[in-house]
């Protein structure tokens, strides 16, 4: 016994991929970080705390998946970092390896390389209860001998499935040996497999046969015609339920928003104070929150589709069409979580092991439909088509496959544009399936709905506020005529921008809402349900917005601000995240500058033509 | 019993469904190769391991999903052929 022994202070969650660490990190500490049933989830270094039996207090690190030490992609970099001591931290007094009981063979490798390190640790044998299921056994006792190293049972998706583990943390540890890492050879890999080898065949005893019934699935869903065919059922059902079932729902509360606000107005003294409540945050930002449903819906299928492990099977049967495009099927799990926010796309692109695949992905993710695209996408089709379901989904589907086949000709150009020997690599796990799990989900739903709700009550409001001050504060350029508005301090900056904007169609109010429109596409919404209940009848606020834009706008208008959003990047985090990422002002000025020239392209184009054809 | 010889192949012309064992991966000398070899190997294509390819992608074979112990890969046909099987009967 080391006479230096200590109680843990900090532990790091170390393991493959998908082992279900931060399912664990979730468990011990309470937080609330994304799990789901495929490779490369966690990308970055999250930090939680934990409370053992005894009382103390644990610094915990969720560390992104690894295959070994020698780092291929970014994220198992950063992992390596940590954990060999090449990152700006200490080194943790305990490693918690985290390895998937219902497959040992794969995950014992990562055991026996993490004990070479010199940190005391213990391993975490996850996913009993799966294993218990499909019939594997495992003597726990045996394997902690052979490894020589305590074996914790954990199941990191029930309540008290991490109890072991958190007594385990009240046990002294070791000091921390001194060891250099150095990366291992291909001699030594095999070795270290044969080692591997022994012990589980001495410890683990699986059922003659495999009780998983993946394979069957797989020989379905990976089928080149059958598998295609399920991946646009699944897609379609997606995008109908969200638009169908969810626009249903958002209809609702927006009739909760039109009588709260005629609440709200009945109820106070006509004033200043009165505006604000009634145009400002119900007509402004409101007209923003009424989309929840749809965007949870959204989130609920995107969740369960993570959770189930089909992802990476998806992103098998793209591989081919999308190496057409200079892409692999690498990119495709980031891209889809594009449509819901480009942010978490880009980080994901991390995985992505061929640096200029990752860099085609970050700078197409934001040509992915967003979900803060929805409120504008819907309010407009909504006045082009009114009561006509089927030409709106079908525009709908047209506006978000523009994204998509814009995406793949921009990396199609970005690859003949500098020609290159080098292959990219595919090497991705195809997880077992599982059910999702609803705690997992409802944490990922609750995430989404609160990240939603705080941007709605936060940035958004506070935007929509500025702009409700600036259309009620006078210019002072005494000489403007017209009505309040029109002399406002916005009605003027307005004035000005139709320099810029009125070629492509857009009138006072639509310019000046680009403006703080940047920090949130969704503030064009809130901005013009402000303006448009500032200007109509006292008696009705909501639904004001849709009938105006529809009998107000002309067609090209109204085409052309659709054609806008689809490629302007209106987003200033994105702006931020592809910084950061790449590394590099230049990718991001480009990125910027490439997709605002489309949009202007695209909006001008568009308006013209429309024009032209209507002979307007 | 047939004289008939089982040849070793290396896995990317292993035909779908039909088991091996892996007997050797080559080892490229240095390079982006010896890295994905390496990787080959930590996965667990290792001598005596038990493959089958479950599934492939259209035309070309592109790109292949290949079981190795409880876990399937997707693979490239250039990945896959550093790995040298012999075919079960
Ligand atoms: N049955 C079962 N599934 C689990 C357990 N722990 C995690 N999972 C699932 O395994 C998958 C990967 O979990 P995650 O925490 O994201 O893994 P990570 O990549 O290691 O962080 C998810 O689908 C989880 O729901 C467990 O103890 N039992
Ligand atoms: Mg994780």
């Amino acid at each position: 016994m080391a006479e230096a022994a200590l109680l843990p202070g900090r532990i790091a969650l170390l393991g493959n991929p998908n082992c279900g660490k931060t399912a664990l990190f979730n468990l011990l500490t309470g937080s609330r970080q994304k799990v789901a049933n495929y490779a490369g989830v966690t990308v970055e270094r999250k930090e939680g705390t934990l409370r053992t039996p005894a009382g103390r207090t644990v610094k915990v690190l969720d560390l992104p998946g690894a295959y070994s030490l020698n780092a291929l992609s970014n994220d198992e970099a950063v992992t390596r970092d940590v954990i060999t001591g090449h990152s700006r931290e200490a080194l943790p007094d305990l490693l918690v390896c985290v390895a998937d009981a219902t497959n040992l063979r794969l995950h014992l490798r990562m055991v026996l390389e993490a004990r070479s390190l010199g940190i005391p640790l213990v391993v975490a044998l996850n996913k009993m209860d799966r294993a218990a299921k499909l019939g594997i056994t495992i003597d726990v006792e045996s394997l902690a001998q052979h490894l020589g190293i305590p074996v914790v049972p954990t199941v990191s998706i029930s309540k008290r499935g991490a109890r072991g583990l958190e007594d385990h943390l009240d046990r002294p540890v070791p000091a921390r040996g001194s060891s250099s890492w150095a990366a291992q050879g291909i001699e030594e890999v095999r070795r270290t497999q044969q080692e591997v080898l022994r012990i589980f065949r001495a410890t683990v005893k699986e059922p003659a046969v495999d009780a998983d019934p993946s394979d069957r699935i797989d020989r379905l869903m990976m089928h080149p015609f059958w598998g295609l065919l399920v991946l646009g059922i699944v897609l379609f059902v997606t995008f109908v339920s969200v638009f169908s079932i969810g626009g249903w729902l958002t209809g609702y509360v927006e009739s909760a928003f039109a009588w709260l606000g005629g609440l709200v107005e009945g109820a106070m003294d006509e004033g200043l104070l009165r505006g604000l409540l009634v145009e400002g945050i119900i007509g402004g930002a409101g007209g923003v929150f009424v989309f929840l449903p749809q965007i949870l819906i959204l989130f609920l299928f995107i969740l369960a589709l993570e959770g189930s492990g089909y992802l990476p099977r998806a992103a098998f049967l793209l591989d081919k069409p999308m190496s057409r495009a200079g892409l692999s099927g690498r990119s495709f799990i980031p891209l889809l979580s594009s449509f819901a926010c480009a942010i978490p796309g880009i980080m994901a692109t991390r995985t992505i092991t061929n640096w200029r695949d990752r860099l085609a992905t970050i700078m197409i993710a934001p040509l992915m439909a967003c979900s803060a695209r929805i409120p504008v996408y819907t309010l407009i089709i909504a006045a082009l088509f009114p009561g006509q379901p089927l030409l709106a989904t079908l525009l709908m589907i047209g506006l978000y496959a523009l994204g998509i086949i814009s995406a793949m000709s921009v990396a199609w150009v970005m690859k003949r544009s500098r020609p290159t020997s080098e292959r990219s690599t595919l090497l991705m796990e195809l997880p077992s399936y599982q059910w999702p799990d609803t705690r997992s989900l409802v944490i990922g739903l609750w995430e989404r709905a609160m990240i939603f709700l705080r941007r709605v009550g936060t940035i958004i409001l506070a935007l929509t506020i500025i702009m409700w001050a600036l259309y009620t504060i006078p210019s002072p350029r005494t000489h403007a005529q017209g009505t309040p508005i029109e002399r406002s301090l916005a009605g003027e900056i307005g004035h000005a921008l139709q320099y810029v904007f009125a070629p492509i169609g857009f009138n006072e109010h639509i310019s000046i809402a680009l403006v703080p429109g940047m920090a949130a596409r969704e503030v064009v919404v809130s901005s013009l349900g402000m303006v448009y209940a500032m200007e109509g009848d006292e008696d009705e606020v909501g639904g004001q917005l849709q009938e105006r834009i529809a009998t107000e706008w002309s067609l090209g208008t109204k085409l052309s601000l659709l054609l806008w959003i689809v490629f302007a990047p209106q987003c200033l985090s994105t702006f931020v995240t592809v910084k950061r990422e790449t590394n590099s002002w230049k990718y991001m000025w480009i990125m910027g500058g490439y997709l605002f020239a489309l949009a202007y392209l695209a909006s001008l184009v568009t308006y013209q033509v429309t024009n032209f054809l209507t002979g307007s | 019993m047939s004289a008939h010889v089982i040849k070793n192949l290396p896995l990317d012309l292993l035909p779908e469904r039909r088991w091996a064992t892996v007997c050797d991966v080559t080892i490229p000398a240095t390079g982006v190769d010896h890295e994905l070899v390496l990787r080959l190997v930590e996965l667990g294509f290792v001598p005596g391991e038990r493959v089958r390819i479950v599934a492939e992608g259209i035309g070309g074979r592109e790109p292949m999903a290949v079981r190795v112990g409880h876990t399937t890969f997707a693979l490239r046909r250039h990945e896959a052929s550093f790995i040298i099987v012999e075919p079960h009967p």
